[in-house]
């Protein structure tokens, strides 16, 4: 029997705390674990091929269809439930199971997935022969294939015609990346050169000095492009005539046939033949576009790597702003500004900016920033390219100049914290030799405050990373149709819009017309993004680290 | 004004001067304190003192602590401008040159006198790059001219022939001693006339101690050295001329042997005697 006056000491000995504190540690833990567990699992498992299946299945009004598609998801509802929902449920039936199945071939059904009921399925197996094709429109294609054409012509059929076709995909993707190149690229180049000549000659209409000499040099300037330009488009219609050629007849689940044109197509596989090695291939692959290619179907499918280069870069963006009017500040608040009430309030009003909710900050940089700022700069400096804006409208500045407006506070306390760790005697020894404050600041005090000033910059680029509300207005968009880095002239066009990782999973899982087909991507992307500012992180605490062994004198 | 009277004490400083006198050497005056008050705000730390430190002499301040010994002492290269709500009146002629003079640059002022603290405190950057320091401030770059006067320095503070092999590690892995010869290196790096030691061995162990005191023999025949020091031995071991403060003000002072043998004040009597302190 437990004595009350046992219990007293156990309380009084401290184990109970000790306890409590190790449930909480335990408890955020587990919450971690379980969420990075999740977005692993969901995110991870989205790339790998699953088998395609082919039922028979029975319809509300007793026909049997043939369906093909992969297995997504279960549910198992109730049967009370189930009844209410307005299914007929058996005595004997307490649950009422459902897939999901993705069926594909939205341009023929006009939907992605279906959900049917487990025990109208007569018949279900995975024949070998059953094939999916991506394709850059419509989502995939689930069906078999019936033959290779060359120009309408008939060139494999029956079993030679997988491996035709696989190697004439394998040659149109390689047009399809040449194409790419030269519309992206060169065509590109070519035509934003033209939109510089157009707004130069608007400008220099603009300033009145618009002459025939002007007006020749530009002519010759554009004349040349334009040849480029009809160099170009010789070019590309041949490769289109190329890509354009071939094409693969399949047949749907109901018999019906398709031609699906091999330009149309990003990759076909027969999963059910798949070997763990063409799997593990294929989901490197797939992995790989995922990192490295532009979004198709509204985001819903392919790459995000405009979406990563957009974070990262904005994220730079933001830590080359922030670091120096931090610092700066923190420098005059701690070492120049004398400390009274003045700088008492001033500190108060900083830490108080950390606790402004981020969308006021949004307001504030599409309010300030976009429209004041920028709308005064286009009319001082872009008069000519009015009434289209160039800074007057969100963009990537902007966007990175509202994080750092965001992050500040977090530069300036932690950095003010790493000045006053360091020792006063430090700084009498440096003035005692004769320094200037100024000397002594930049010599020693400032070195040996920069670990701070990185866990400044380090909380800065975690909480800027995970940013999204105040983008939404201040730059970022859902589709961007170029990187804000490329290779025109001046190669960073701070003004363009961009695309960003948090915002794609909210765009991607809740603004998509294919909540089902994106919902991997969700998954994916936040994993993505966890990564991303890991990495962003972990290279600022490397950084920090080097920078601590080096001054340790804090320590000391 | 009668309070102020009764806590002036005039020294006759000609006459320590010439006790010295006698032993044949001549003595010039390198640093006069005349009429020096300092006040912490509204709290006066140092009442009306006057005195003056020989050139190239060892000159100790003494007293119990809170007695101004360190306040005077940090005043000659003016570290208590550092300190927002110091007034100070009065001057302090360095070589005939008043220190608080408005056109004295204050930076210039600190490379003529250097400053040695109690705790060690070398930068955090490597041996080398420590002494080398003030001269890198004066925009001194030649890396000839650096090492020789580096090398000059660690020897003229006995560390040369135990770092020379050493220059490139960080100065925070030497040890408390070596540490604080080598702020001394990097004091007298910049060549000062004067040498300004507060209670530059008490962060230290008794070897370390010795090593300093031997330190301080050598130097003296080179720079004008202030040293405040709570240790009394220590003052009579190394000091030429021992001044010894109590409650901000300037009670006695004199030659070292003088001070100590034969005292003219009660306080200092009492005081070296250990009845308070």
């Amino acid at each position: 029997m437990i004595k009350p006056i046992m219990i007293k000491a156990w309380f009084k000995s401290g184990t109970p705390w000790i306890w409590l504190n190790a449930a909480a540690v335990s408890a955020c833990l587990i919450m971690v674990v379980a969420v990075l567990g999740l977005v692993l699992v969901r995110g991870v498992g989205h790339f790998w091929p699953s088998g395609v299946l082919e039922f028979s299945y029975q319809e509300k009004d007793g026909q049997i269809k043939t369906l093909i598609g992969e297995h997504v998801d279960t549910s198992i509802t109730p049967a009370a439930m189930a009844k209410s929902n307005g299914y007929t449920m058996a005595d004997n039936e307490d649950t009422l199971v459902q897939y999901l199945i993705k069926v594909g071939n939205r341009d023929i059904t006009g939907t992605d997935f279906r959900w049917i009921v487990e025990r109208d399925i007569k018949q279900q197996q995975s024949p070998d022969d059953l094939l999916v094709v991506e394709r850059r429109e419509w989502g995939n294609f689930y069906g078999r294939l019936v033959a290779v054409k060359e120009g309408g012509k008939l060139i494999a059929e029956g079993s030679a015609a997988f491996p035709a076709a696989q190697d004439r995909i394998a040659q149109a993707l390689v047009v399809f990346k040449q194409i790419a190149h030269l519309e992206k690229k060169e065509v590109g180049a070519i035509n934003y050169s033209l939109d510089q000549l157009r707004l130069e000659q608007k400008r220099l209409q603009l300033e009145n000095r618009w002459d025939t000499a002007a007006e020749q040099r530009i002519a010759a300037e554009k004349a040349e492009l334009e040849i480029d330009y009809k160099k170009y488009q010789i070019q590309l219609s041949e490769l289109y005539k190329q890509i354009r050629r071939d094409s693969l007849v399949t047949k749907t689940e109901s018999g019906t046939e398709l031609e699906i044109p091999l330009a149309k197509i990003v990759r076909i596989f027969q999963p059910n033949t798949m070997s763990l090695i063409d799997k593990i291939c294929h989901y490197g692959e797939k992995i790989i576009e995922f990192l490295t290619d532009d979004p198709r179907e509204a985001n819903t499918e392919g790459g995000i790597f405009p979406a990563i280069f957009g974070t990262v870069m904005m994220v730079i963006m933001m830590s080359i702003i922030v670091t120096p009017f931090g610092v700066i500040a923190a420098v005059y608040l701690r070492e120049y500004a004398k400390q009274g009430f003045l700088t008492r309030l001033i500190r108060i009003a900083v830490n108080n900016l950390a606790g402004v909710p981020s969308i006021v900050y949004g307001v504030f940089g599409l309010g300030f920033f976009v429209y004041i700022l920028g709308g005064n700069i286009d009319q001082l400096f872009f008069p000519e390219s009015s009434p289209a804006p160039v800074y007057g409208t969100p963009g990537l500045l902007w966007a990175s100049i509202t994080l750092a407006l965001l992050t500040l506070p977090v530069v300036i306390v932690s950095t003010e914290e790493g000045l006053a760790r360091i020792p006063s005697s430090i700084r009498e020894g440096s003035l005692a030799l004769g320094a200037t404050k100024l000397e002594t600041l930049w010599l020693t005090v400032l070195p040996m405050a920069s670990p701070a000033m990185m866990t400044g910059l380090i909380l800065a680029v975690a909480r800027a990373a995970g940013e999204v509300a105040p983008l939404m207005l201040v730059g970022v968009v859902k589709l961007a149709p170029t990187l804000p880095l490329d290779g025109n002239y001046p190669f960073l066009h701070l003004d363009r819009k961009f695309m960003h990782l948090g915002f794609h999973i909210y765009d991607v899982g809740f603004q998509s017309p294919n909540v089902e087909a994106a919902r991997p991507l969700v998954y994916a992307t936040a994993l993505l993004l966890v990564l991303v500012i890991v990495g962003l992180n972990m290279s600022a605490i490397i950084i920090r680290n080097n920078l601590r062994e080096k001054y340790r004198a804090l320590e000391g | 004004m009668t309070a102020q009277q009764s806590r002036t004490h005039s020294i006759d400083m000609s006459s320590v001067l010439r006790a010295k006198k006698d032993t044949g050497e001549p003595l010039e005056t390198c640093i006069k304190v005349e009429n020096l008050n300092l006040f912490y705000g509204a709290k006066q730390a140092l009442h009306n003192v006057n005195m003056e430190m020989p050139k190239k002499k060892v000159t100790a301040y003494i007293g119990p602590s809170g007695c101004g010994k360190s306040t005077l002492l940090r005043c000659i290269n003016r570290m208590n401008d550092l300190v927002d709500s110091v007034t100070i009146e009065g001057q302090i002629l360095l070589d005939n040159e008043n220190i608080y003079a408005k056109s004295v640059n204050v930076a210039a002022l600190r490379r003529r006198v250097g400053m040695v603290f109690q705790k060690p405190n070398p930068f955090p950057k490597s041996i080398f790059e420590n002494v080398a320091y003030g001269l890198r401030i004066q925009g001194v770059n030649d890396k000839r001219i650096l090492e020789e006067t580096v090398e000059n320095a660690l020897r003229g503070a006995a560390l040369w022939d135990e770092m020379k092999d050493r220059l490139d590690d960080n100065a925070l892995g030497m040890s408390g001693g070596q540490q604080q010869r080598l702020v001394i290196a990097r004091a007298i790096a910049i060549e000062p006339e004067v040498l300004l030691l507060d209670e530059p061995a008490s962060a230290l162990d008794p070897i370390s101690t010795l090593k300093i005191e031997e330190l301080i023999n050598e130097l003296k025949e080179k720079y004008t050295i202030v040293i405040v020091t709570h240790n009394m031995q220590q003052a009579a071991r190394v000091s030429d001329f021992t001044a010894f403060m109590y409650m901000g003000e300037l009670i006695e002072m004199g030659t070292t042997s003088e001070l100590f043998t034969n005292p003219t004040k009660k306080q200092t009597e009492d005081y070296i005697t250990g009845r308070y302190g």
